[in-house]
């Protein structure tokens, strides 16, 4: 069903975890939908320095995480932001067509991550006014 | 891809194989006797007594009171809808109420659905939370408009069996018929249509190790059904069309074996799946049986694990070589979580993280050891992945 890459992903997938100082926290999904993501990130000169994630759900859902933080690593801001989910899909050789809209939401809790991190720049930003 | 040579099969649910002694017992009706029992020479007769034989076989082994109370179908799809939709359609007469419970198979419920477009009227009961019917919902929507009452004899995604001599009891307290989907419990455990006072019941072949594509209705005597396919007038005119005989010899012989061998398999399979279920149980918190504890198929382990999602259980099983199945939305076609599940009070969420065991003959001790061994990593792995996780039980 899954792709070769989708499933190296899955077995081994890159940057799992939290960062618990991270300069950005964004979360998709519902558990009720049976997937739920959050991604972490850690921001240094405009660019993605570190990334993680957590993920509740299926083989795709922990796939496209997984190569979602990968892809964004090094990225500017800006880049980070054009990483789309069919990008993520692309990446991965495919998903199954029923797997496209469900489970395909990283790159989603990417760029709530990010505007997170600029929404906290903003009220920093604020107190210092 | 696979990270191991070690393979065990643990989703019989989905499929059997079939047993050698039934394939034996139907090759000379593939190759040397392909006659049509419908035809009056020696082939057409070598066929009839074949046909008639299994149909003794199937009746014997639910204690029909005769033999030709079994109509051979194409299987479990069929038999029910002939059973619900047939039985239905001929005695609209009677009433246009049909009952069934939240939690029955697909090739029930879409039956049903479908009289609802036809004139009928359909209520769908509630469970408890072992998925047992509420039998005092039964009573009181049963009335004198009610032709059926549908419900499955045990489950076969949470194993629970129901109480049928009970549902029986009240059904025939009006004048209901009670149409019983015996799918995943005929050939696993004794069943007697006279001593419950079943009325309709569907059997599978493959579900007790005969071939695929082949089941049967056992039709009580006296009840008329109205038949979906129209033709030659085969099975007493329930069920048109030349007979497959070569599955039908089939399954008739893995309905004699699965008779004489009860016993023994029941007892095997009861031990194997209650060292599953504890051993499941045990080593992990927040790991919780799906279904009744006792009142179960003995082949039927359903596991609910908080925190994960049970197609990555799946694919994490698969690359140790584990056949398995889930309850989760992310192995349907529908994208929604069990009914089966959600009917007996779990949150979606909760549904998602559940994943079933279905033993089978083949399955020995050491598969039962293996798949104990692999979980609590498997688990423990996608736990520490999940967002749901609480903080206690993250190292």
């Amino acid at each position: 069903m899954y792709s070769e890459k989708v499933m190296e992903h899955f077995k081994n997938p890159k940057n799992t975890g939290e960062i618990p100082d991270a300069d950005g926290v964004g979360t998709v999904g519902n558990p009720i939908c049976g997937d739920l993501m959050t991604m972490y990130i850690k921001v240094k000169d405009n660019r993605i320095a570190d990334i993680k994630f957590k993920t509740f759900g299926c083989g795709a859902a922990i796939a496209t995480s997984s190569m979602t933080t990968d892809m964004a690593k090094g990225k500017t801001l800006g880049e980070a932001l054009k990483i789309t989910r069919a990008d993520v899909a692309t990446s991965l050789g495919g998903l199954p067509p029923v797997k496209m809209h469900c489970s395909n939401l990283a790159a989603d809790a990417l760029h709530a991550a990010i505007r997170d991190y600029y929404k906290k720049q903003e009220a920093a930003t604020e107190v210092k006014k | 891809m696979a990270t191991t040579t070690k393979r065990a099969n643990m989703d019989y649910a989905a499929g059997k194989p079939v047993d050698p002694r039934a394939i034996e017992a139907m090759l000379t009706y593939l190759k040397t006797s392909y006659g049509n029992p419908s035809s009056l020479h020696v082939a057409g007769q070598e066929a009839k007594r074949a046909l008639d034989e299994a149909r003794t076989r199937v009746a014997e082994l639910i204690n029909a009171e005769k033999t030709e109370a079994i109509v051979f179908t194409s299987g479990a799809t069929e038999s029910n809808n002939l059973g619900i939709k047939g039985a239905a359609n001929r005695n609209k007469d009677r009433g246009t109420k049909i009952i069934t419970s939240s939690v029955e198979h697909i090739s029930v419920v879409n039956p049903v659905k479908f009289l609802t477009t036809k004139g009928f009227e359909a209520v769908f009961l509630p469970v408890d939370k072992f998925g047992s019917l509420d039998l005092g919902s039964l009573e009181k929507e049963l009335n004198e408009k009610t032709t059926l009452v549908s419900i499955v004899y045990a489950n076969g995604e949470i194993g629970t069996i129901e109480p049928i001599r009970e549902i029986s009891k009240i059904v025939h307290t009006k004048n209901a018929f009670l149409h019983v989907d015996a799918t995943a419990a005929a050939g696993q455990v004794p069943i007697d249509v006279k001593a419950l006072g079943i009325d309709l019941l569907t059997i599978s072949s493959n579900d007790m190790y005969g071939p695929k594509g082949v089941g049967a209705l056992y039709v009580k005597d006296g009840i008329r059904l109205e038949p979906i396919l129209h033709g030659g007038g085969q099975e007493k005119g329930l069920r048109s069309g030349t007979e497959n005989i070569p599955s039908i010899v089939a399954f008739g012989k893995a309905a004699e074996i699965a008779k004489q061998e009860m016993q023994i398999n029941v007892k095997k399979l009861t031990n194997l799946r209650d060292k599953l279920i504890e051993g499941l149980l045990k080593p992990l918190p927040y790991t919780f049986l799906n279904g009744h504890p006792t009142n179960r198929l003995p082949d039927n382990v359903s596991i609910r694990y908080s925190f994960i999602e049970g197609e990555s259980m799946l694919l994490n099983l698969e690359m140790n070589g584990v056949s398995a199945s889930s309850g989760s939305a992310c192995t349907s076609k529908t994208l929604e979580p069990s009914h089966v599940l959600l009917a007996t009070g779990l949150k979606h969420e909760e549904a998602h993280g559940s994943i079933m065991f279905s033993l089978g003959r083949e399955n020995r001790l050491e598969d039962v050891e293996y798949v104990i061994g692999l979980m609590p990593s498997i688990v423990n792995r996608l736990r520490a992945m999940s967002p749901l996780t609480p903080k206690e039980l993250k190292q």
